[in-house]
């Protein structure tokens, strides 16, 4: 029985919300039981922002994630906040590009995914987040690889149908990283 | 149909157009300010009306207004502004006019907090305004049972004449869920008439009149009386609930929304140390389940019931009034935004089961 509990975080901006959002739509795509909620409050770009991410082959019991069987840190202050929370035995994928530090843990799969710099080599700062979240499905398998690439082909549609190859070629980059 | 991923307070939107709504009256606030927004972009698309008023006063009002004029009409806000509303409540009460009203609380009281809460539970059912009045009120567990509720809403407030309200903490309305639309659109124009509603004479009918004055003694308490009556039926006829492994539980969570979910969650960690508890949730915290709560908890397996919710413990009160002192009944609870974990729920069961 699949059970994953993610917790996302980062500086808002980076695109955790919508990591979130892309990772629950496959998710719901591919028949599973999902759960996205955001913490709200008085934010603002540049601010802390993180979302939780349940997804399941059997019912959601709470959407709320407070030990995370995967942790994704796109920035310093959500790795110190959160990575004494993540279960023993689960994953933390840590942004490198600006995370400095390494895990304190050693009962986690520590990933170390270069995101900003692989974005910067694609030439498209956007999409950092999707190489990201391909690291995220290489290491865990928990959605497949095309369903992605398939509901980035709806969500990038007319002028921005050219997106799809980008995104596409960074969670590519993202899984070369696991 | 397929399933779709939908953000709670956009849903409850949707959900009250398909039924049928054509009116929405609001003001924004969050956590629940995604409702007038969606409101906004698609009322005019079904030739509906949404109007954003100058205050939750002026917008109760306005639904006071339309509902009398014979319009499926709603309103939404949270907490503060459901306190400002609560005299128009009074009257459309009294006026026994049907109109939906959605809460998604945040904590107070006071300004309080953006935060999830569900400190409004007196308010929603003890009345928040003046008067002998009642509302039904659903309190939706996850954005699936909020779309199923709706149309019910809608539906109860016709058949009653009286408002309808749909509680919720604000994390309902801030995720997503899969959601799955299983009734068919309402069509309004295919509801039934509603001879009592004033739209005007035309010539040829007599006046009509809605009004919530009975200056006279003998007829303000024939009023109150024939309300009462109405009340009497829905709690006989509208209690709505939903077990989860209740029966032969050695403890018994009671929970309305989030919460409930939290309960479960405890309850699975419960099981792991062989401790076997049920949850029992009211859907309609008013009318409340109170004899299908006492049977639970009557039984011969059951040692304690905890009640579980987002607030220092307004329901525990209901639990009480329906235990009837057979089993200790016992609180937890985290309030003002903070969410109790299903960690802290453990330990207040192991407490009232005094291990």
């Amino acid at each position: 029985m699949a059970y994953n509990e993610i917790l996302i975080a980062g500086f808002g901006g980076q695109g955790v919300m919508s990591m979130g959002t892309t990772m629950a739509e496959a998710a719901l795509s591919e028949g599973l039981n999902v759960s996205w909620l955001p913490s709200y409050g008085p934010e603002m770009r540049g601010g802390t922002a993180n979302c939780s991410v349940v997804i399941a082959d059997s019912e959601i019991i709470s959407p709320i994630v407070l030990q995370p069987s995967e942790l994704i840190a796109m920035n310093l202050p959500s790795l110190d906040k959160f990575e004494p929370a993540v279960k023993s035995g689960g994953y933390i994928f840590v942004n490198n590009s600006i995370i400095k530090r390494k895990l304190a843990r050693t009962d986690v799969k520590a990933i170390y995914v270069p995101t900003l710099d692989i974005a910067a080599e694609l030439g498209n700062m956007r999409v950092a987040n999707m190489v990201m979240l391909g690291s995220y499905i290489e290491a865990t398998g928990v959605l497949k690889f095309d369903t992605v690439v398939n509901m980035l082909r709806n969500v990038f549609t007319g002028k921005k149908a050219h997106l799809v190859e980008i995104n596409r070629q960074a969670l590519q980059r993202g899984a070369a990283c696991v | 149909m397929a399933k779709e991923l939908w953000k709670g307070n956009e849903a409850i939107a949707e959900a009250a157009i398909r039924a049928g709504c054509r009116c929405y009256f609001g003001y924004p606030i969050t956590p629940q300010s995604e409702i007038p927004e969606y409101m906004s972009l698609h009322m005019p698309k079904v030739g509906g009306i949404f109007l954003q008023s100058e205050s939750e006063v002026a917008a109760i009002n306005m639904v006071y207004g339309a509902s009398g004029a014979g319009a499926r009409v709603m309103t939404s806000s949270s907490s503060p502004g459901i306190s400002l509303k609560q005299e128009g409540i009074s009257y459309i009460c009294s006026a026994e006019l049907p109109a939906v009203i959605v809460n998604v609380m945040r904590g107070g009281p006071g300004l309080g907090t953006i935060q999830p809460s569900q400190g409004d539970y007196f308010q929603a059912t003890r009345g928040g305004g003046h008067g002998d009045y009642r509302v039904i009120v659903f309190a939706p567990a996850n954005i699936q049972e909020v779309v199923d509720l709706m149309q019910d809403s809608f539906e109860l407030a016709d058949k009653y004449r009286m408002p309808v309200m749909m509680i919720m903490d604000g994390m309902i309305g801030q995720m997503m869920e899969p959601v799955e639309w299983k009734k068919p659109p309402v069509n309004p124009e295919d509801l039934p008439a509603k001879p009592w509603a004033t739209t005007g004479t035309k010539g040829i009918h007599e006046p009509k009149a809605i009004h919530s004055l009975f200056i006279d003694p003998n007829e303000s308490n024939d009023h109150n009386m024939r309300l009462d009556a109405k009340y009497q039926r829905i709690m006989a006829d509208e209690q709505r609930y939903e077990t989860s492994e209740t029966e032969d539980a050695e403890l018994i969570f009671v929970a309305f929304g989030t919460p409930a979910r939290l309960a479960r969650a405890a309850a699975r960690l419960l099981e792991e140390e062989g401790i076997k508890a049920g949850v029992f949730r009211p859907i309609t915290i008013w009318p409340y389940p109170y004899d299908a709560l006492y049977q639970a908890a009557a039984q011969d397996s059951v040692k304690a019931v905890v009640t579980v919710e987002m607030n220092t413990g307004q329901m525990i009160d209901d639990v009480r009034i329906a235990v009837r002192g057979c089993k200790p009944v016992s609180f937890v609870g985290q309030a003002g935004g903070r969410v109790p974990t299903p960690q802290e729920v453990v330990a207040a069961a192991k407490s009232a089961l005094g291990r």
